[in-house]
């Protein structure tokens, strides 16, 4: 009953989606469609909730503050481009006779996909390790240098087009001249949703927990026996991993250009999930939702007021840390009660109640963290 | 040779400029354990301030064209502004939030570095502007092809004077007593009477002007001004002072030369050992990662027991 | 569950409400005024090039208007900002062509920034004249992208044979923008026009956009004693890097290209240009009576800032799309891209046009010297030998052959594009049996 409940539901969004899919397309649904430029800035907003829910793992929900983010997104981007502009049309081509084209096409999207998270993932892995051993804001700076390194070694690499861009293959070696275009706005819907039950589930789980409680005290947590420096690496590999999807399915809509993944990109996806609050999966969504929308909504404003519009962002990024440093949502969940008891009852756990969508993350956190260290020196 | 000497003044130059932004993030950090994301946009701030001022005397003055007088009132009306703002920034921006956690603190001051530099980009666009040139700047051949420009003197001698201003101020003043005092326990000093508020805010205009004389002296050297020359200098310069062992004040002017002198050889002779040159914004990252994995104290910084 | 569904339903709904019907494409010309989108950097790094594009644009606009405007149709010129950066410039040509519907896209200076918004204007087949960039890969993105200048092949090589012949050089050093296609493109082909006369390149380094000290490079540039420094950037940079050439004693000129051209270029480099050369599009100081008209008209226009080459060929830009579309009689997509192609020997400010197969413009570049802020006239060095060995175009047969064969004559790169929209369409199909 529970697994058919889910398929259900699979199914159902499944089919939302692809309805949505056609009304983005060129043709549009029964003849009525988004308009083009509109669809644009959907998919924009699906890839930047896949950044946004998945940095929201390490900054809301394990308390680690890293602002290299947009470098997973980057190697993703690069690495799976890299693939399908030098190594996979022959695949493509010889599937395409046994299965049809866009099936081919799907699938060498697919791979390449995979091959933008491991190889993301991979990244992650090298740059948590040693760097999660710092702590707070020295996490913070390496986590960005880690990401500008990257980000400069791209722009050296002349295969992957260099400072100007990838476009596809580059002249001495054969492959596509084109980064084909994969991407639509099914394959970004997908990949929303992925993350979100992904990123759920961790949260909901004992690794969760064990996260959570690293953000709380990381200390206390030690001495509990969480293994925290394990656990760390694991949520920052997931989190790269996901950015490194997301970086795929950018590369094949938009071409890749280093300028798009600077360190300010990084700043981006935190005012995101500030805004919506550390740690809650709705706000990172919201977050990313409203950051996407609001600039292109203020582009109807008369001139004056558009230039400031990033003013704006900053003044209200500073108002919020400032009157309510927990994010706009803090760490609730909007809308997600009902589909926690869905998933509980069949447990038999009905304790679990109203309570268990406010985590410990609710309180105004004043850690006297600065206090403590003073005195402690 | 001549070319390995020149390299030498070539990267000491900038590391001078490194050094003086350095010195700000460090002494904000030895007081508060803020990274002061902003510094980098007083720097900014600081040469905007002087290409007002420039014109202004300039229209006002009648010190039209470049004069010793006109640059030290652009020099020092600049590093006064860059103090101002610096203050209000730690007022209204950092005080606020100091009780919270340290995330939150590193959210804001990014959030004042992208308020900064978007309200600047909004008002004066983001292309680069010239800076008037207050000084006849000419070339002195040292040997061979060598030579070093008045502007590059300058910078070095200003730079100093500076660095050995701020010295006598932290270790032969009352209120450099305080600041000790309170870098070394905020709690303690409040108790001994300290006014620990002022005393912050007094450090934030310190480094502030630092960075400000910054900015006018690049802007003498290479004579471009834009809303986000702040962002790459400013970043670099942060990691000098973690190079040099942060809230150590000579560790940041180690650092910063270091640093300077590291990206102009990386130009100079990457090519040799298979690096471009347009590594070179890659050097200050990996120099930064390097000492935080194998000396996070810095070179000159004592071992900081890490929070227990 | 049953929220599930309510919450799916309103996100549906909520795009559906925003849908329109689509259209069958916008190719008909739909009549009434004639809507044309202007694109460029009018708030970054580079706004300068913008600010005159916009300026050029909309001088000619108002002169067509004013005149009664083409068949009795007028103008009305759409410009949006792309601050500068390719992304943008995309998203931005995006809104043009499928929100404001527009019939024709003028833009952008920045060749990185035209190659990353082209495709959208193939796709959508909406004319897109460049006015200003001159790398040839713009013009290779469809049959739908033209440019009304000279190409970087031409450019360096008229830049070589100047080192090389008249200013007698030997040695050349070179120091490029690694972030742009444009001065790539320029030093590729300054090397090869170089060596050829007999000349050697001794020194090539790089910078990096946005960078402010270039001692490092120079250094080494000093240490290989070069005859002329080639230096095909952008205004931005070369201004503090004519400084520091001269603050490190440097004597030898610097030789640039049409990303020079900025009135910007003065306060940021000074008298440390002097004796410097560019090639250009244009001079300011031509005596011809029609370039010093249109200085006039324009000084007039715009509080007295004398017009660069890029407003220069701004205007020409919109020129050459009015004739066009008089010569299509109307703005059908089809008729008014042949009619773009089969421009011939207009009488533009910037020289007489005409476009080649490749979409390109065939015109004479010049090439001035900069002397105490201004950009003083040399000598014109006619196409006849330019070109190079990628536009190898018979210009006299250019305009038929264009219009008979657009597809053919397009290059690989060209129609791999459309190829491209394809298999993402097949993906699209593909996805979907995958989902079900």
């Amino acid at each position: 009953m529970k697994f058919l409940k889910r398929l259900l539901v699979a199914v159902v969004i499944g089919l939302v989606l692809y309805a949505l899919n056609l009304a983005m397309s060129k043709e549009g649904l029964f003849g009525i469609g988004v308009p083009l430029y509109q669809v644009d800035l959907w998919k924009l907003a699906g890839i930047n909730v896949i950044l946004a829910v998945s940095l929201n793992l390490i900054n809301g929900f394990t308390g680690q503050f890293s602002i290299g983010h947009v470098g997973f997104m980057a190697v993703g981007a690069y690495s799976s481009t890299f693939m399908t502009v030098y190594y996979t049309q022959g695949l493509e081509q010889s599937l395409a006779g046994a299965v049809g084209a866009g099936v081919a096409a799907a699938i060498v999207f697919l791979l390449v996909i995979i091959v933008g998270a491991i190889a993301a993932a991979i990244a992650g892995l090298i740059v948590g390790i040693p760097t999660l051993r710092l702590r707070g804001d020295y996490l913070a700076i390496a986590t960005l240098g880690f990401a500008e390194i990257i980000r400069i070694v791209i722009v050296n690499t002349n295969r992957i087009g260099a400072a100007t861009g990838f476009r596809g293959a580059v002249d001495p070696w054969p492959g596509r001249v084109t980064i084909p275009a994969y991407t639509n706005f099914l394959w970004i819907g997908i990949f929303d949703v992925v993350t979100i039950v992904i990123i759920y589930n961790i949260v909901n789980s004992d690794t969760g927990r064990a996260l959570i409680s690293i953000r709380e005290d990381e200390l206390a947590a030690q001495a509990m026996g969480v293994n925290t420096t394990r656990y760390k690496v694991t949520a920052f590999v997931i989190s790269a991993a996901l950015a490194g999807v997301a970086g795929a399915l950018y590369g094949h809509w938009r071409l890749p250009h280093p300028a798009d993944f600077t360190f300010v990109r990084s700043f981006e996806i935190i005012i995101m999930i500030v805004l919506g609050g550390m740690g809650s999966i709705t706000g990172a969504v919201l977050g990313a939702l409203v950051i996407t929308f609001l600039p292109e909504l203020l582009r109807q404003l008369p001139g004056e007021v558009y230039n400031y519009r990033l003013v704006i962002y900053a003044a209200l990024l500073i108002l919020i840390m400032i009157t309510r440093p927990q994010g706009m949502l803090g760490g609730r969940e909007i809308g997600f009660n009902w589909l926690k008891r869905a998933q509980r009852r069949p447990e038999g756990d009905t304790a679990v109640g109203a309570d268990k969508g406010v985590p410990i993350a609710e309180r105004d956190a004043p850690t006297a963290d600065h206090a403590k260290e003073v005195e402690n020196r | 040779m001549d070319t390995f000497v020149q390299q030498l003044i070539n990267g000491l130059n900038i590391g001078a400029i490194y050094a003086l932004i350095a010195l700000g993030y460090t002494m904000v950090y030895g007081i508060l354990r803020l990274i002061n994301f902003a510094h980098g946009d007083i720097y900014m701030v600081g040469a905007f301030a002087g290409y007002g001022l420039a014109y202004f005397i300039a229209a006002n003055l009648g010190l039209a064209g470049a004069s010793w007088g006109a640059l030290l009132i652009v020099l020092v009306g600049a590093m006064i502004t860059a103090a101002l703002v610096g203050m209000a920034i730690e007022r209204f921006a950092y005080r606020p939030v100091r009780k919270y956690s340290r995330m939150t603190t590193l959210i804001t001051a990014i959030g004042v570095s992208l308020l900064i530099e978007n309200l600047f980009v909004a008002r004066y666009g983001g292309m680069g502007r010239g800076f008037p040139q207050l000084l006849n700047d000419r070339t002195y051949q040292l040997f061979g092809n060598a030579a070093i420009s008045k502007s590059q003197i300058l910078i070095f001698v200003v730079s100093i004077a500076l660095m050995l201003l701020l010295q006598w101020i932290i270790y032969k003043t009352r209120v450099g007593t305080a600041m000790r005092a309170v870098s070394f326990n905020l709690n303690s000093s409040k108790l001994m009477g300290i006014n620990t508020d002022a005393i912050i805010t007094f450090t934030f205009a310190l480094g502030s002007a630092l960075a400000a004389a910054a900015g006018v002296l690049t802007a003498q050297y290479s004579p471009t001004i834009d809303p986000l020359m702040g962002i790459t200098t400013g970043l670099k310069a942060f990691v000098a002072a973690v190079l040099g062992g942060i809230g150590n004040i000579p560790g940041a002017v180690l650092g910063g030369l270091l640093i300077g002198v590291a990206e102009t050889m990386v130009v100079g002779y990457g090519a040799n050992v298979g690096i471009a040159s347009t590594y070179r914004d890659a050097v200050a990252f990996a120099i930064l990662i390097l000492v935080l994995l194998l000396r996070p104290s810095g070179l000159l910084g004592s071992t900081v027991q890490e929070k227990v | 569950m049953r929220r599930t569904l309510i919450a799916l339903g309103l996100i549906a709904a909520l795009l559906m409400a925003t849908g329109c019907a689509r259209r069958g494409g916008n190719c008909p010309d739909p009549g009434g005024a004639i809507k044309v989108g202007v694109y460029g950097d009018l708030s970054g790094q580079t706004s300068s090039f913008g600010q005159s594009t916009k300026n050029g644009v909309q001088m000619a606009a108002d002169e067509i208007n004013a005149a009664g405007g083409i068949n009795g149709r007028q103008i009305q010129l759409v410009i949006e900002d792309d601050q500068g950066e390719p992304g943008k410039a995309a998203t931005v040509v995006q809104k043009l062509v499928n929100q404001d519907q527009v019939r024709a896209l003028l833009g952008e200076v920045a060749s990185s920034n035209s190659i990353a918004a082209a495709p959208a204007a193939q796709e959508a087949k909406v004319p897109m004249i460049s006015p200003s960039s001159t790398n040839p890969k713009v013009t290779q993105v469809g049959d739908y992208i033209f440019r009304v200048c000279f190409i970087d092949p031409f450019q360096g090589e008229v830049m070589a044979k100047f080192a090389a012949n008249t200013l007698k050089a030997k040695r050349a050093a070179i120091l490029f923008d690694s972030n742009s296609d444009y001065s790539k493109g320029l030093i590729q082909f300054f090397k090869q026009g170089f060596t050829k006369l007999g000349g050697e390149i001794v020194a090539e380094q790089a910078y990096a956009q946005r960078d402010r000290d270039f001692t490092g490079q120079l250094t080494q540039i000093r240490s290989a004693n070069p005859d002329v420094i080639y230096v095909p950037g952008y205004y931005q940079e070369v201004g503090v890097i004519a400084k520091q050439t001269k603050q490190l004693g440097i004597k030898a000129p610097l030789l640039g290209g049409d990303g020079w051209d900025s009135p910007q270029l003065w306060d940021l480099g000074g008298d440390a240009l002097n004796g410097d050369y560019i090639s250009n599009h244009y001079s300011v100081d031509d005596p011809t009576p029609v370039i010093q008209d249109f200085v006039k008209r324009y000084k007039a226009k715009f509080n007295g800032t004398a017009p660069d080459a890029i407003a220069a060929l701004a205007y020409d830009a919109m020129m050459v799309l009015a004739d066009s579309i008089k010569r299509a009689g109307g703005t059908d997509c089809q008729k008014l891209r042949d009619a773009i192609a089969q421009t011939t020997n207009f009488k533009g400010i910037t020289g007489v046009i005409s476009i080649n197969s490749d979409r390109n413009a065939v015109k004479p570049a010049v090439v001035l010297e900069l002397e105490n802020h201004k950009f003083v006239y040399k000598e014109t060095i006619q196409p006849d030998t330019g070109g190079g060995t990628t536009s190898p175009s018979p210009e006299g047969s250019a305009s038929p052959a264009a219009s008979a064969s657009p597809a053919a004559s397009a290059q690989p790169s060209a129609s791999s594009s459309p190829t491209a929209n394809t298999s993402g369409g097949n993906a699209n199909a593909g996805a979907t049996n995958a989902n079900q």
